[in-house]
């Protein structure tokens, strides 16, 4: 599990420093799954132990799984996704307007140097 | 008291709001404020005339040890009635001179502001509101000086007046600190009062390099005086009030109030003596060559100040009586010469000395302020600078050691400022009056009154020095930090200092009638500029900005991936330097589960899909191995016990997929666009990252968990929000505003894409 958060992390970063940009949406995508993964790694993970209540419970008596990293990393996912949605239309605005995807060529605000 | 010094920002609030109503006639009533404000003070000066000292205070931030507390004693007196009665006449003569001006409320708000943080200044016996107050000053005569912001040149100068007397500030500030740790108070009485002798700390010379810096920036002492003729760019008020009369004061003020705490010792009064010494010397020569009015002035004022400090340094009960006088009597000629010549500049439209002549003829009364103020500043008896001039000659007479240097170094500057002041304060009136000057016109009665009174005043006092007597002793008796039982008189018989005096009167006199400053000779010395020292810093300025633009260039080029690069390659070399530092690497395989084939099958999955959104030129086949990335996460989460995870994961894998499809469609193909060298760089990097979190993280799972939030949420979730998944409990009631909050950031971001999508793109409407 550690070595594939690793590797997640690699992936993204090498994403992210690529000039396309939607190569950089997914490298995010993959940075945020690698967090997400570590932040539920650090809480210990358990098999098939929810942490739910039993219906005829009150109280978990077993051991169960950390709902705490599960709480935080259902935010982060959906925040992630509020994220990635605004950046995947910037992207397509962004095209629209200078007519590229690579980022070495929106540089600059003026809008002369697109005419290229 | 605590209105008392606040109700100049009070004054500047009030302004904001009201200012328009203020601009015509009515401006005049502003000047009741200093006006009371003097007489405030003025009630105060037969108690500390008898020798006594007043203490206000009030809490500020008692936790810090930061109080506002008011210091009255015969320095700060001095001062206050200056501040506030110079301030008086300099609102009654702004009224006039500036009359009808556009930004009239916003100057007088100005004025308001900086008196406020003078009068701060000089009363504060708490050194961190000293220097809050010190900046404010700073701060408030940058906006006067650069009032005239049409002008670049006004720009320019006040600009260079703020970067040095800030500088000077932050100095000041670490002043007040190390004092502070020297002394364990900040409060200046308690210095005092401690008895912690502070020159044998090892720190003396650090805070004396730091007063010093603070008081000679501020009271333009060589090599920082350059701001100050500089700053003569501003109305002629603000060069009376400010650049005459108050704020070059307050280096003044610092260092004599540092003077019992600090000086006695011979890094002390060597340092000012030197400093105070050449800039009396050089600041003379100056002011003879000009022949701009001001330029004189602000010239013989550094001069003055030079003299100032040259007296405090040498520290005997002498010169330090000496310089408790000359400062009430250089504030009084020298704020009248300044109004002479605003007035001069208003109605003549002209301050050159070239173009000047016989406005007596007109300009009566203002001939006769000029004509007193001028002899009170050759020290010409009876005026109170004659009185002045003689307590500097005992002092230097008075010194044992290298006497005759001294002296030879006051008479030759007194000389020179006497010629100077003859220059501006009488040469304008006498004489033939040039054809371009017939149709000036008489000055109102608001525009000479001022400039007169200070003569006067300056003329009365010389007469009947037993007025101010008392008075000087308590400043007195503040510098030397003990009590005072000096003697001031007219006369003092026939003795060497006298003859002094007639010496300077005579040299001065022939001086004066032998220079004619012209425009010719004003050339031959500014082809010396290049050698000043602000020349020198303006360089220096020069190289610092083109420093801080290559850095910028260099740092913010514009381009993410540099940036992503340089941040992620500087954390690598740090978990590189904790990792071979020493890690304690091992792994529990005790604690390790057994990975079962699902689990195996789903990592190759995710691996592969990883490796082929990487290498694959298609931007589809990317975008859908992302998207069995995502669900494979999302499996493993079911196989570890979180369930809504795997839900959530879903569902926004899903989504974020058929968005990037979508929007996908209308962008161009994938290119390879860097080369192999770059691409092969990143990836190292990368790849060393990972490695690096990995090695990270199971370090990090080998330190014990800590539970206890967890147990809690578990424990209570069914007891007090009556719910059994413990993580929805978590989000929606534990957690419910973080919720909340992260569904308004959705909601934004929703917000974000709508306008995204509908705002039409303008193609280049610059083509066209």
């Amino acid at each position: 599990m550690a070595i594939m958060i690793g590797v997640l992390y690699a992936a993204g970063i090498y994403m992210i420093l690529r000039r396309s940009m939607v190569k950089l949406i997914i490298g995010l995508t993959f940075l945020g799954n690698g967090a997400n993964l570590l932040i539920f790694l650090l809480g210990r993970i358990t098999k098939g132990k929810p942490p739910i209540i039993p219906s005829d419970a009150s109280l978990l008596s077993d051991v169960y799984a950390d709902p705490v990293p599960q709480a935080l990393i259902l935010t982060a996912i959906v925040i992630s996704f509020g994220l990635q949605a605004f950046a995947i239309i910037l992207v397509k605005k962004a095209y629209e307007v200078v007519k590229t995807d690579d980022m070495d060529q929106m540089n600059n605000t003026d809008r002369d140097d697109h005419e290229g | 008291m605590l209105i008392a010094v606040l109700s100049g920002f009070i004054l500047a609030f009030i302004m904001a709001f009201t200012g328009r109503w203020f601009k015509g006639k009515l401006s005049l009533l502003l000047s009741s404020v200093p006006v009371l404000l003097f007489l405030y003070f003025l009630q105060y000066s037969s108690t500390v005339a008898q020798g006594e000292t007043l203490l206000f205070s009030y809490t500020w931030v008692p936790s810090m040890d930061i109080d506002f507390v008011f210091y009255l004693d015969g320095l700060s007196l001095l001062f206050s009635l200056l501040i506030t009665g110079i301030g008086s006449l300099v609102f009654i003569y702004t009224a006039a001179y500036m009359k009808n001006h556009e930004y009239l409320d916003r100057f007088f708000a100005y004025l308001g502001m900086f008196m406020a943080s003078m009068l701060g200044v000089v009363l504060s016996d708490n050194v961190v509101t000293l220097f809050i107050f010190w900046e404010l000053t700073s701060i408030s005569s940058f906006f006067l000086i650069g009032f005239k912001n049409e002008s670049a040149e006004s720009r320019k100068s006040a600009l260079q007046a703020l970067v040095i007397t800030g500088l000077g500030g932050l100095f000041l500030l670490g002043a007040a600190a190390l004092l502070g740790q020297i002394t364990q108070s900040y409060s200046i009485q308690e210095m005092l009062q401690s008895g912690i002798s502070i020159e044998s700390s090892p720190l003396y010379g650090i805070v004396l390099l730091l007063i010093f810096v603070a008081a000679f920036t501020k009271s333009a002492q060589f090599p920082f005086h350059f701001w100050l003729p500089g700053a003569m760019t501003a109305p002629t008020p603000v060069s009376t009030y400010l650049h005459s009369a108050t704020m070059v004061k307050a280096g003044i003020y610092l260092l004599a109030r540092m003077s019992p705490l600090l000086g006695g010792q011979p890094a002390w009064s060597l340092t000012l003596m030197i400093f105070g010494g050449i800039t009396m010397l050089y600041a003379a020569f100056h002011a003879i060559y000009r022949t701009d009015l001001k330029a004189i002035l602000a010239y013989s004022t550094v001069s003055a100040l030079g003299i100032l400090v040259f007296l405090i340094g040498m520290g005997t009960e002498k010169s330090l009586l000496a310089a408790s006088l000359f400062i009430l009597v250089h504030a009084l000629y020298k704020a009248s010469l300044f109004l002479v010549a605003g007035t001069i500049d208003h109605e003549a439209g002209t301050r050159n000395l070239d173009q000047l002549g016989g406005l007596r003829k007109v300009l009566m009364p203002l001939a006769i302020a000029g004509l007193l103020a001028a002899i009170s500043n050759a020290g010409i008896p009876p005026t109170i600078g004659f009185v002045g001039k003689d307590l500097i000659y005992e002092a230097t007479l008075g010194t044992d050691s290298t006497l005759w240097l001294f002296t030879l170094v006051a008479l030759i500057t007194n000389i020179l400022l006497l010629a100077a002041g003859f220059l501006a304060g009488i040469k304008p009136f006498t004489g033939p009056m040039p054809d371009a000057l017939k149709d000036t016109h008489a000055a109102p009665v608001l525009m000479w009154l001022p400039p007169l009174l200070l003569a006067v005043l300056g003329l009365a006092l010389g007469l009947y020095p037993a007025m101010i007597e008392g008075f000087t002793r308590a400043v007195h008796s503040s510098l030397l930090g003990s009590t005072s039982t000096a003697h001031l008189a007219l006369w003092h018989g026939f003795n060497l200092v006298l003859l002094l005096s007639l010496v300077t009167l005579a040299l001065g006199v022939t001086l004066y009638m032998v220079i004619r400053p012209s425009a010719e000779r004003l050339a031959k010395v500014e082809r010396f500029e290049k050698f000043s020292p602000k020349f020198i810093l303006n360089g220096l300025g020069a190289a610092g900005t083109f420093f801080a633009r290559a850095i910028t260039s260099l740092l913010q080029n514009g381009y993410l991936r540099y940036y992503v690069f340089t941040i992620i390659s500087f954390l690598t070399l740090l978990m590189a330097y904790k990792i071979i530092s020493g890690v304690n690497l091992y792994i529990d395989y005790s604690r390790l589960s057994i990975l079962s084939a699902k689990e195996i099958i789903i990592f190759s999955i995710m691996l592969a899909s990883i490796l082929f959104a990487i290498f694959t030129n298609s931007r589809l086949a990317a975008v859908a191995s992302m998207g069995i990335m995502g669900y494979s996460i999302c499996l493993l989460f079911v196989f570890f016990s979180a369930p809504d995870l795997a839900m959530t994961q879903f569902a926004i894998d899903t989504l974020t997929v058929i968005l990037f499809v979508l929007v996908l469609y209308h962008l161009p193909k994938y290119l390879v666009l860097s080369e192999t060298g770059i691409r092969l760089r990143d990836a190292a990097l990368s790849i060393t990252f990972g490695l690096f979190m990995t090695i990270t993280i199971i370090e990090v799972l080998n330190e014990p968990v800590d539970k206890i939030t967890s147990a809690y949420y578990a424990e209570n979730a069914y007891k007090l929000a009556k719910g059994k998944n413990i993580v929805n409990v978590i989000l929606v009631d534990f957690r419910g505003i973080d919720t909340m909050i992260e569904i308004t950031v959705l909601a934004i971001s929703a917000v974000g894409v709508f306008g995204l999508l509908k705002s039409k793109v303008n193609e280049n409407p610059l083509k066209e």
